[in-house]
């Protein structure tokens, strides 16, 4: 294990150096993001289609301009309700690369709904580049991929604090009280009335938190509705099958016993 | 094999040529059973049941899966969106081997418990370890395949355990990678033996089978099959009891995954692989913590010994000296039953294992009430081979059993004839 060891603290004195993604490189957890309630909870939830469609316009005005979300395609949003046409006008309001084409050019054309998500940047250099040095995450498997998902991300909108005194703050770092080892360098994505939403819903920090943690969480897990829905069924009949089963068991045995 | 005629002219055209109608007749319905089989004896054909069940997942989902590092974290994520039922079939994959492993884990402690390893069972019980191991290998190769954090870093970390051997360690991981890193042909390599090895457990599955059939199960009394008094036809008292016994689990195993599929997953292995980047801490699928506990407890020296070397032989060992298992206890008695003092340490066993687990799952200089997680680690390991290479044999020929029931009849059933 002391290869292992070296590998590690190499690791992670690279990672201090370059500044990168705070997080891996402190020890330190983040505070434990306190318990939401969310419609997907529990063995019936389902997603809430208002607030996961408020979510998009919360990820696509806001998050989209540096996450990229490349498991996702356009026509998948019909799973929080959206309609054809207005998947058909979200995608068509993105430019994707193309090609390449007769004259063996690439070349940007207006989305369709077949298209994953158009990523913020060409690649994890560019992203780099434009967010001193650190990379934002890609959100589509962002709620399944940290301890406490959804409650996470509400937690991390929500968390931004002046630091503590005595904190020393890298240079470019924010104190969030959620984040691992507390210095994050996205600044505080959302501030109140940063969205309009169409139901005139009110766009404080935390609804809008509240919001887009719903909609990540559809990104991360599309097949959560589905996946309920069958196991309420599959589990019924288990439970009566193996009722039945217990029965004949009984009955078959009588002889021995 | 009694001769058996059967009716229908195919059957015994068949029949004549391969007797495999009157095997399976021998094997599966007449089969003599004792009478008394408790439901820890269902153990062993869930884990049967559950073989197939991840053979059968494992060929659908490799036929999306692309074992390549820069598709195979995508390639997974296909599978659970854009496949039709994809999700399925990866929730009962992923949560299938974490079933496999509580099953065989009851199966070897039921085992233990009643003796199930004593003469003439030796054999029988060398192949159960053996199919054991090739299980950790498969799964540990399986792990590996979705190519996030935890696959990358589990992979590097076991994969380096090999550079422990003296003088050649080095060669052999650069062996095993491929290269000079876990990178492509790694993953590559694992996929084919994740592919392979399955069926090779499958193989020894039927040994295993072949070698309980001719002395038959034991029993909860330990007490030889005497005559027919003792036994019930497999069909249909066992097929029914284990038919129910697969009804509760597959309620159990269906709630994870449908309502809490990466209960037993880590979120980091939902972040693709990224050599740059090591995760605040590696830890590996619940079901190996207790070994790895054992190889973390070792941080000393011993002569020219280094601390690594003997972390990784005593984590080998922990499994290797169950092969030796039937030889260390020499009491003739071998149901727990009857053993008042074996019976006791037995739980104290199990309960240091669920110890190491817990400990596996911590970093070593975690602190529980003041006493560093390293050190119940390293007591624990302690116990636990203090327990097979001391305790076993010492109790076993210092305890004195209990009387032993005259035959299995006599003991199930009030005034039954020895």
């Amino acid at each position: 294990m002391n290869a292992m060891r070296k590998r590690l603290g190499a690791a992670l004195a690279v990672l201090v150096a370059l500044g990168l993604a705070a997080g891996a490189a402190m020890a330190a957890e983040g505070g434990k993001p306190p318990a939401q309630t969310w419609s997907f909870d529990g063995l019936f939830g389902t997603y809430d289609r208002a607030a996961a469609q408020r979510g998009f316009l919360v990820y696509n005005t806001v998050c989209a301009a540096c996450h990229s979300l490349s498991l996702v395609a356009y026509r998948n949003l019909d799973g929080i309700g959206f309609k054809d046409d207005a998947i058909k006008a979200i995608a068509a309001a993105k430019e994707v690369p193309d090609g390449p084409n007769d004259q063996g050019e690439m070349f940007n054309r207006p989305g369709r709904p077949a298209d994953r998500f158009a990523r913020p940047f060409a690649n994890d250099n560019a992203a780099r580049a434009a967010n001193n040095g650190a990379l934002p995450p890609d959100l589509s498997l962002i709620t399944k991929a940290r301890k406490g998902g959804a409650d996470y991300i509400h937690a991390l909108m929500v968390g931004y604090k002046e630091p503590p005194t005595g904190v020393q703050m890298m240079e470019g770092m924010q104190y969030n009280a959620y984040f691992p080892g507390n210095q994050i360098a996205m600044a505080p994505p959302l501030t109140e009335g940063q969205v309009e939403y169409a139901d005139g819903t009110k766009a404080t920090v935390a609804q809008m938190a509240h919001d887009v943690a719903t909609f990540l969480t559809w990104a991360a897990e599309p097949e959560m509705e589905e996946r309920k829905r069958m196991g309420v069924k599959v589990l019924l009949f288990l439970i009566v099958l193996t009722a039945m089963l217990y029965a004949l068991k009984r009955q078959i045995w009588t002889d021995v016993h | 094999m009694a001769a058996k005629s059967y009716s229908n002219p195919i059957v015994k055209w068949i029949e004549y040529r391969l007797p495999i109608f009157s095997f399976l007749d021998h094997e599966l319905n007449e089969y003599p059973t004792p009478r008394n089989l408790n439901y820890w004896w269902n153990f062993g054909s869930l884990a049967g049941i559950i073989l197939v069940i991840m053979i059968a997942t494992g060929i659908v989902l490799a036929m999306s899966y692309m074992p390549h590092v820069n598709y195979a974290f995508e390639s997974v994520e296909r599978i659970m969106r854009d496949v039709n039922y994809g999700w399925l079939l990866r929730y009962i994959h992923s949560n299938g081997g974490s079933a496999f492993f509580i099953v065989v884990y009851i199966h070897l402690f039921r085992g233990m418990y009643y003796g199930s390893y004593k003469a003439p069972r030796e054999l029988l019980w060398i192949i159960g370890v053996v199919i054991l191991l090739a299980m950790m290998a498969t799964a540990f190769m399986g792990y590996v395949l979705p190519w996030g954090q935890m696959s990358f870093w589990a992979a590097t970390v076991i994969t380096n355990l090999f550079s422990a051997v003296p003088l050649v360690g080095e060669s052999i991981v650069t062996w095993l990678w491929g290269g000079f890193s876990v990178d492509n042909p790694t993953l590559n390599r694992f996929y084919s033996l994740h592919y392979l090895l399955p069926f090779v457990i499958f193989a020894l599955v039927f040994v295993h089978l072949w070698a309980l059939h001719v002395h038959k199960s034991n029993n909860p009394t330990g007490v030889d099959i005497k005559g027919p008094q003792d036994t019930i036809p497999f069909h249909p008292y066992y097929t029914i009891k284990d038919t129910f016994g697969l009804g509760a689990f597959m309620i159990v195993f269906m709630f994870f995954v449908f309502f809490a599929p990466n209960f037993f997953g880590e979120p980091d292995n939902y972040i693709k692989a990224n050599p740059l980047v090591t995760p605040a801490h590696i830890v590996p699928e619940w079901y190996f913590l207790p070994y790895y506990a054992i190889l973390r407890a070792i941080t000393f020296d011993i002569w020219f010994i280094p601390a690594k070397l003997i972390g990784v032989a005593a984590m080998f060992g922990s499994i290797l000296i169950l092969l030796f298992l039937p030889w260390l206890d020499r009491s003739k008695v071998r149901s727990a039953t009857f053993r008042p003092i074996y019976k006791q340490v037995f739980w104290v066993f199990v309960v240091d294992c669920i110890i190491l687990g817990w400990v596996g799952a911590n970093t070593p200089d975690a602190d529980f009430h003041g006493v560093k997680m390293l050190w119940i680690g390293q007591a624990a390991t302690f116990y636990y081979f203090f327990h097979i290479v001391i305790l076993i044999p010492l109790i076993s020929v210092l305890e004195t059993p209990r009387a032993l029931p005259d035959s299995i009849s006599q003991a199930v059933t009030p005034g039954g004839k020895s």
